[in-house]
């Protein structure tokens, strides 16, 4: 490739790479808010706004009580400023008169705003075939579909009304996979968690449409703390899929949730994502802190737990979606497209904990860093002993964009049992001047090589996704990189 | 917590030490060196020894090591030379150099050096007789600030081998370093410490092995250092055979000039508890830095492998490749990373890491780590950890070959990979044998 051409294909890189977050906006809404800073009387009064039982404020104390003992980890491959916990506000709703029992008494400001962000409330997203439950700030409002999930004796809520409507499947189920104790983050999340959804499936059902939910951060200075639990008894399926975006804001927000899977014999339990949360500017001024916990388990023989994630936002996103493998049979997976640009910084990955006999797991993950972004994949594939013929098959893939950017892989695998098989493989690698080279002379402009390579690098994991959502993921990830070799 | 405060009595046992060992030196405490074993004393008293919250230690519990207050290894009495002989690998015996606990031994050392200024010899000797290449090179790559191990042996380090090829010139013989602890009369802590220096357009083969008398426990903390200059070619090979109730720490760094190319073959058998620091530095372009590792533990035994590859330059290769055999209760550690600095564009480097768990009981914690922060590069890793072949010990057993010899014959070809890369002949048949008759005990 010679000088000219070089340069030629920096500056279309260039300009890609600049392309504008277009989630950015906010929405000129009332909102109701607690004052900032933690403390028992600020969790005491989020509780109180939300009607909460007594079992569940005191659930909420004692995490956070246990929080208070805890320190902040900082083994994760990211650096950010200390945050002070104290200095956000933890509850943020839009005002909302009374819960809407339909779409018509939902403010049209904040149908508009989700219909913005091209997330349709409206029913005639049933064409989609798709069942939202959106989120804004703190709480739920809305959730679409309701009534025939309902007619299949499916739960689909948020995760507030689960609390009130359902207190026996919440009890059970709430920190059944993540602990309250688990870590920092998970510990302070039950404590102020403030929404989230709320999704059951009965025995021997399998969801007859996607499920949703739709995180939107609005609110200045706030966290956002939603939990998800999601449980398949018997032979159920479900297919669920979680997106977000936030504005842009010159200061961090935190966003700490906990999603919990729990999925009994022969159920399948396939969860995508495709985080967008606002990445921050170029000079790495604000953006979300993306802290997230994430945790299945395979409580029974035969079940599944897939996980799909799409991660082009964030300043810093650091979670590890896992699969407890501890029913026999059980399959876990895990497939993740990382994208970083400019100065952001990613350490996710996942843990595959074999438990069960026959118990097998697979990892494809895609890390692309461009601008001066770190990217790092940290994953654990353990085998106890006892878990016969347990099986796990890994492939991490990076791709570097530019020569100020780093890729980082750091798998662990921890193996004790004889009869185990695992494989990991890794690679590093830039987009090949040879390919680009081909599609130029087949007339294919570099622009568009860069997003076909791409394409092709991200495919194994995009071919997980839904549809519609595959769709989406592509368009994300061309604008979030366009045009990258160097 | 127990562990914790046990960790800091047994460090001062360490540090209380040096005032005896440093009066044993009389006068060459006044040497230069002298001045950075001081400050390297002076470093392990502020780092101590690892614990298991150290990300490099998470696998490794060094308690074991750290109950035993071993002394200072006192210059022995020499061996018989029958009993060295065992030792001695075929061919190599007019080209030894013999140590017992960690002191270089003249009588059983058998070495003539080539007339053309190569020099082969204890580094106790170059101490005394060579400051000039001493204060160039030694000390000044094994980073005692950072690593406690480092710390204790610079801190006692008083002897052990100096080989040093001049400029242009190719040494033909392998060099035989053989390290013999005797510890029959009692325990003992050693410091070996090892400098070799390539010169320009220089050849040196180098074969390392450590042995072990007597039934008593003892620990060997070994240095070694390679300084090798432009188009220089280094083939290390490093055999550790040490007994079963032993302690070895081996720490190895070498630092490449432009056009070289190292090849180490690292090997361990022996050992109670080993842990082995490997660092390959490529500090300039178009090196070439290849490291090949083979282990195998059984019963109680704890091996832990940790390696870096540290791509500083651009143009440069690596290879690595490292395998291990498991029985019995034993545990395998290995930890592969690869560093590609900002500017190292056009680096390769590969990186292959399988191992065998051939028990119920066996385990092995695996963390192969690529850092890379150059985008112009190819680098890829792969670890396996699986059992032998069922079809293979199949096809084996359908043409009448017994279970235990086909167990045997596929353990040696999934051995002889790494093998393979030995390039003194003699010293891979020799330690094929010996192989062959340890995999009939897994």
């Amino acid at each position: 490739m010679n000088k000219d051409q070089q340069s030629n294909d920096q500056q279309i890189i260039e300009s890609r790479i600049k392309s504008e977050y277009k989630w950015g906006f906010t929405t000129d809404i009332e909102t109701e808010t607690v004052p900032s800073g933690l403390n028992e009387d600020i969790i005491r009064m989020i509780s109180a706004k939300k009607n909460e039982p007594e079992w569940m404020l005191e659930w909420r104390l004692k995490a956070y009580r246990h929080w208070l003992k805890m320190a902040e980890p900082h083994w994760p491959n990211v650096h950010y400023d200390a945050i002070d916990y104290q200095d956000a506000y933890y509850y943020a709703a839009p005002k909302q008169e009374k819960r809407p029992e339909s779409l018509d008494e939902v403010d049209p400001k904040l149908i508009e705003t989700f219909n913005k962000l091209g997330i349709s409330l409206e029913e005639q997203k049933l064409l989609a075939g798709v069942a939202v439950d959106a989120v804004m700030d703190s709480v739920s409002v809305a959730t679409t579909f309701k009534d025939e999930l309902r007619k299949l004796g499916i739960i689909f809520c948020s995760f507030s009304e689960a609390i009130r409507e359902h207190p026996e499947l919440v009890k059970k189920y709430i920190g059944f996979v993540v602990p309250p104790n688990d870590n920092f983050f998970a510990a302070l999340n039950a404590a102020v968690f403030t929404d989230g959804s709320f999704c059951y499936i009965p025995k021997g059902v399998r969801c007859p449409m996607e499920l949703s939910t739709y995180f939107r951060i609005n609110a200045a200075k706030t966290g956002q703390f939603e939990r998800t639990l999601i449980v398949a008894e018997e032979g159920a399926y479900v297919s669920y899929l979680e997106g977000c975006t936030a504005p842009m804001r010159d200061e961090n927000q935190l966003h700490a949730a906990v999603v919990e899977l729990v999925a009994h014999k022969n159920a399948q339990i396939k969860y995508s994502t495709v985080q967008n949360w606002y990445p921050g500017d170029e000079q790495g001024k604000g953006g979300i802190y993306n802290f997230v916990t994430k945790r299945g388990v395979c409580l029974e023989e035969n079940s599944k737990i897939s996980w799909t994630q799409v991660e082009t936002g964030s300043a810093i996103t650091w979670k590890y979606p896992s699969v407890i493998l501890q029913g026999d049979n059980s399959i876990g997976e895990f497939y993740s497209v990382a994208l970083t640009n400019n100065l952001q910084q990613a350490d996710t990955g996942t843990k595959m904990i074999h438990v069960g006999k026959n118990t097998r797991s697979t990892i494809v993950s895609k890390g692309i860093s461009a601008g001066r972004s770190n990217n790092s994949y940290r994953g654990l594939v353990k085998v106890h002993k006892g878990a016969l013929n347990a099986r796990n098959f890994s492939q991490c893939d990076s791709l570097l964009i530019g020569d100020k950017c780093g890729a980082h892989t750091f798998p662990y695998l921890e193996i004790q049992e004889k009869s185990a098989k695992v494989e990991h493989e890794a690679t590093t690698s830039k987009i090949g001047e040879d390919q680009i080279f081909y599609c130029n002379q087949r007339g294919i402009s570099t622009e568009d090589a860069i997003g076909l390579v791409v394409n092709g690098y991200c495919k194994e994991v995009f071919k997980e996704l839904p549809m519609e959502f595959a769709v989406e993921a592509q368009k994300l990830l061309a604008i979030s990189l366009e045009g990258s070799v160097g | 917590m127990k562990e914790f405060s046990n960790n800091v009595d047994i460090k001062d046992w360490y540090i209380s030490h040096f005032q005896a060992f440093e009066n044993s030196l009389n006068g060459s405490s006044k040497a230069p060196f002298h001045q950075i074993r001081r400050s390297a004393i002076a470093k392990f008293a502020d780092l101590g020894f690892p614990g298991r919250r150290d990300e490099e230690w998470k696998y490794t519990n060094l308690s074991p090591l750290l109950k035993h207050q071993f002394p200072v290894a006192a210059r022995p009495t020499s061996l018989p030379a029958e009993t060295v002989r065992q030792f001695v690998f075929k061919g190599l015996a007019e080209n030894l150099l013999v140590f017992v606990n960690g002191r270089y031994s003249r009588e059983l050392s058998n070495y003539r050096a080539p007339a053309n200024g190569v020099i082969v010899d204890s580094l106790g000797n170059a101490l005394k007789n060579r400051p000039e290449v001493i204060d160039r090179y030694l000390a000044k790559y094994a980073p005692f600030e950072k690593e406690s191990f480092v710390a204790l042996n610079t801190a006692f380090a008083v002897d052990g081998a100096f080989i040093y090829a001049p400029d242009n010139v190719a040494v033909e013989q392998p060099v035989h370093l053989l390290y013999i602890s005797d510890a029959s009369a009692g325990s003992h802590f050693a410091s070996p410490r090892n400098l070799i220096v390539a010169g320009r357009n220089s050849q040196v083969k180098i074969v390392e092995s450590y042995h072990g008398l007597g039934e008593n426990p003892y620990f060997n903390n070994v240095v070694t250092e390679a300084a090798v200059n432009e188009n220089a070619r280094v083939d290390h090979i490093r055999i550790q055979d040490e007994r079963l109730n032993a302690y070895h720490v081996y720490s190895l760094e070498t630092h490449q000039q432009q056009n070289s190319v190292y090849w180490m073959v690292n090997v361990d058998m022996g050992g109670a508890l080993v842990r082995n620091n490997l660092t390959l530095t490529l500090d300039a372009e178009n090196c070439e830095g290849h490291l090949l590792g083979f282990y195998m533990a059984n019963g109680k035994q704890h091996i832990d492998n940790h390696t870096a590859i540290d791509h500083a330059k651009p143009n440069c290769f690596s290879n690595e490749l490292y395998k291990g055999i498991l029985g019995g209760k034993a545990k395998g550690v290995f930890n592969g990373k690869i560093f590609v600095r900002r500017d190292a564009q056009k680096t390769n480097a590969y990186q292959n890491n399988k191992a065998l768990l051939l028990s119920e009981e066996a385990t092995i914690n695996s963390k192969p780590q690529l850092e890379i922060f150059a985008d112009d590069v190819k680098c890829s890793h792969g670890a396996t950890v699986g059992q032998l072949d069922n079809e293979a010990l199949f096809y084996l057993r359908s043409r009448g070959i017994p279970q235990e010899q086909a167990n045997s014959i596929l353990q040696y070809a999934f051995a002889s990979e790494v093998f393979g890369h030995i390039t003194i002949d003699s010293v891979r048949e020799h330690l094929e044998e010996i192989i062959e008759e340890r995999f009939a005990r897994l």
